[in-house]
């Protein structure tokens, strides 16, 4: 595959990256101003994300899941620079991205794409779907108008839509095929590190398969590093390689996926992979599962301290007071971290 | 023995500017006393339209009820006029709908939505209508139900609003409960509480449940009988076990096979459903899964299989059905169509 060589040979490119990092993340905070009066006094701040870090290794699927508002979908935001940081940083390779210029940005981003959620808002309904795939190689200067087509029609083949389509317009397509082109747009630019913010959660059953097949199939032949961010933790686990939970803007529980699918250490952990209802009558029948009680408190005025004690049954008073550290539970080369005082009680 | 409900080949059809849309084309059911049913199928299978047509609520035009039956007890609900329907709807048949945020007013206080209903269908003065309404609260879980009778749906939370609804679907002691996907808006923790309270409810009360869902997963360890719709269609219909064990339609089969288990190591790749959504503007001649069928055989073409018994109480609409009730399958060819 040519795109294959491309691609391998782009990532050489990075410089000086360490070990097998892609990206960094280290202590990244997003807080949203909450502003009310008539002079739009800051009254409070929205702490979407508070004090998240963790490493992508080039190649490899981090999973990201967690209920909506824990912050996953603004910690990939944050890290692409598409809304800037409250506090922390991010590198990408050796750059580190969160104080460059927003010309230096544009290259990077080269490197980096994004796919969403909805494939009915997120294309233009006013451009073909050769223009829609072909935009962001002209925003960054790649190639002439006829290697563009030619580069539109190899990324249609790619996705596994027909390139004679280039010329229809996105109400043409179905919502599988629409994402399908919503990939075929991340691609464009050849990137080596792709965040794919709930990609599924708006198809059909029937049709989310497909997709997640596509995806991984892209991932070996190109060679990418996914952060995928997403609530269907069946899926997750499908398809990561490591998974972070998290919960109220921050990570509470990070590692190999059989670890922290099969051996979860964080009660939060714990209920959330309960809740998941199983296809199967008789495993149903047989299941116990653990009812969180209320609801997930306001991300403007989180618990103090560990931020899951108003939910936990095992919460304590030390819960109340100091903020867990974060804790390696498993080995080097298998790690499962976790945030959580009784996480000893768990791990038998 | 007679039936609770019987709905026997309802037809739905929305006349559109495209053309004539088949929602719905000739679905046969029945749902016992304190019986629990689940509908399930993705979007475009009919599942909500036939739940609305048989509680009447069909926007006409562009929809249209063109034949069929819906019995409750012995009476044919197609036949009622508009003002008896009112009467049967949220008194005999409640319904929960998936949005909480968008089924309640904005601008009434919970109390006074709840109470609407309770006086009409109950006959109840203010006064008892309201601690009605406050009972039904507190039953569903919702703390101070009294005070919080005077309080507007956005001062509560999503899963708080869904409880909402459902203390509002049983206020008047329904038969029936439909419940439209009433957990899909929800996060999975929540949507853990909805369900554990319904099946308490379900227990304390004991009315039907029809469940209507895209998920095979919710419904699995809550109803006894599941039928499957594809485009207009039931295509296979059992008890909870034969249609998640001994599965026998092709779209049950791919359905169950495209999502991965979440209690298994085992990484092996996804079987997805090939090709597209069925087309509603085309009248069905042909099975309408064939198109999308690896099972698919030349009579599959030229026939629409009928929904016929495969075991006691066990049905599929599928010439193969026999075959793929035995074991029969067939992996995807190599270089799988996209």
């Amino acid at each position: 595959m040519s795109e294959a060589k491309t691609a391998t040979a782009q990532n050489e490119l990075i410089p000086g990256t360490t070990k097998d990092v892609l990206v960094r993340v280290q202590n990244l905070k997003k807080y949203f101003p909450i502003r009310r009066g008539v002079l739009r006094r800051q009254v409070g701040a929205v702490q979407a994300v508070d004090g998240v870090s963790f490493e992508i290794r080039r190649g490899e699927t981090l999973g990201l899941v967690g209920e909506s508002g824990c912050g996953k979908s603004t910690t990939g935001r944050t890290i692409l620079q598409l809304e800037k940081p409250t506090g922390g940083q991010v590198f990408f390779g050796d750059q580190e991205l969160t104080n460059m210029s927003s010309s230096e940005l544009r290259k990077a981003r080269r490197h980096m794409q994004m796919i969403f959620q909805d494939p009915y808002a997120s294309l233009n309904p006013r451009m073909t779907v050769g223009n829609i795939i072909s935009e962001p190689l002209e925003i960054h200067n790649i190639g002439n108008a006829a290697s563009r087509k030619e580069r539109v029609q190899e990324l249609l083949r790619l996705v596994g839509l027909n390139p004679y389509f280039i010329n229809r317009y996105p109400h043409e397509f179905s919502g599988g095929q629409r994402q399908r082109i919503g990939i075929a747009r991340a691609l464009a630019t050849n990137p080596s590190f792709i965040v794919a913010d709930e990609p599924i959660s708006a198809l059909d059953v029937s049709i989310q398969a497909q997709v997640v097949n596509l995806l991984e199939d892209l991932k070996q032949e190109l060679g990418l590093t996914y952060l995928f961010i997403a609530h269907d933790l069946s899926m997750v686990r499908y398809i990561s390689d490591r998974v972070a939970v998290m919960y109220l803007g921050r990570i509470v529980e990070m590692g190999h996926r059989d670890e922290v699918y099969d051996h979860p250490l964080h009660p939060y952990t714990q209920a959330l992979l309960s809740a998941i209802p199983i296809p199967d009558p008789d495993k149903e029948a047989r299941r116990k599962r653990i009812i969180l009680e209320g609801d997930v408190p306001s991300p403007a005025n989180p618990p103090a301290a560990c931020r899951f004690h108003t939910r936990c049954s095992y919460a304590t008073d030390i819960c109340r007071e100091v903020d867990p550290e974060f804790r390696n539970f498993g080995t080097d080369s298998r790690e499962h971290w976790v945030a959580c005082h009784h996480a000893e009680k768990f791990n038998d | 023995m007679s039936h609770l409900l019987e709905v026997k080949n309802l037809v739905t059809r929305f006349y559109t500017e495209d053309g004539i849309v088949h929602a719905v084309n000739g679905i046969s059911y029945t749902l016992d006393e304190g019986e629990s049913m689940a509908i399930v199928g993705e979007s475009g299978s009919g599942k909500s339209v036939s739940v609305l047509s048989v509680m009447g609520l069909i926007p006409s035009p562009p929809g249209k009820v063109e034949a069929g039956e819906v019995i409750l007890n012995g009476r044919d609900l197609l036949k009622l006029s508009p003002e008896e329907m009112r009467h049967i709807r949220g008194k005999e048949i409640a319904m929960v709908f998936q949005d909480p945020m968008t089924s309640l007013n904005p601008v009434l206080t919970i109390g006074r939505q709840m109470t609407e209903g309770i006086e009409l269908h109950l006959g109840l003065s203010k006064e008892e209508a309201s601690q009605r309404a406050a009972e039904m609260l507190s039953l569903v879980g919702i703390p101070n139900a009294e005070d919080r009778l005077n309080d507007y749906p956005h001062q509560f939370s999503g899963g708080q609003r869904q409880r909402i609804g459902i203390a509002m679907a049983l206020s008047c002691n329904p038969t029936i409960l439909i419940a439209d996907e009433p957990t899909t808006a929800l996060d999975v923790t929540i949507q853990a509480q909805i369900i554990d309270l319904v099946k308490k409810l379900k227990e304390q009360l004991g009315m039907a449940i029809i469940w209507i869902t895209h998920d095979l997963g919710v419904v699995a360890g809550l109803v006894e009988k599941v039928a499957v719709m594809y485009a207009g269609f039931i295509v296979e219909m059992g008890s909870v076990h034969d249609v998640y064990k001994d599965t026998s339609h092709p779209y049950t089969l791919g359905l169950l096979e495209s999502i991965p288990k979440i209690d298994s190591k085992e990484k092996r790749r996804l079987i997805p459903i090939p090709g597209l959504p069925p087309d509603l503007l085309k009248e069905p001649t042909q099975c309408p899964f064939a198109p999308r069928c690896r099972y698919a055989i030349d009579k599959c073409w030229e026939e629409n299989p009928p929904l016929v018994a495969i075991a006691p109480n066990h049905t599929a609409a599928c010439w193969r059905a026999e075959e793929i009730h035995e074991g029969l399958r067939i992996d995807l060819p190599a270089g799988e169509p996209a």
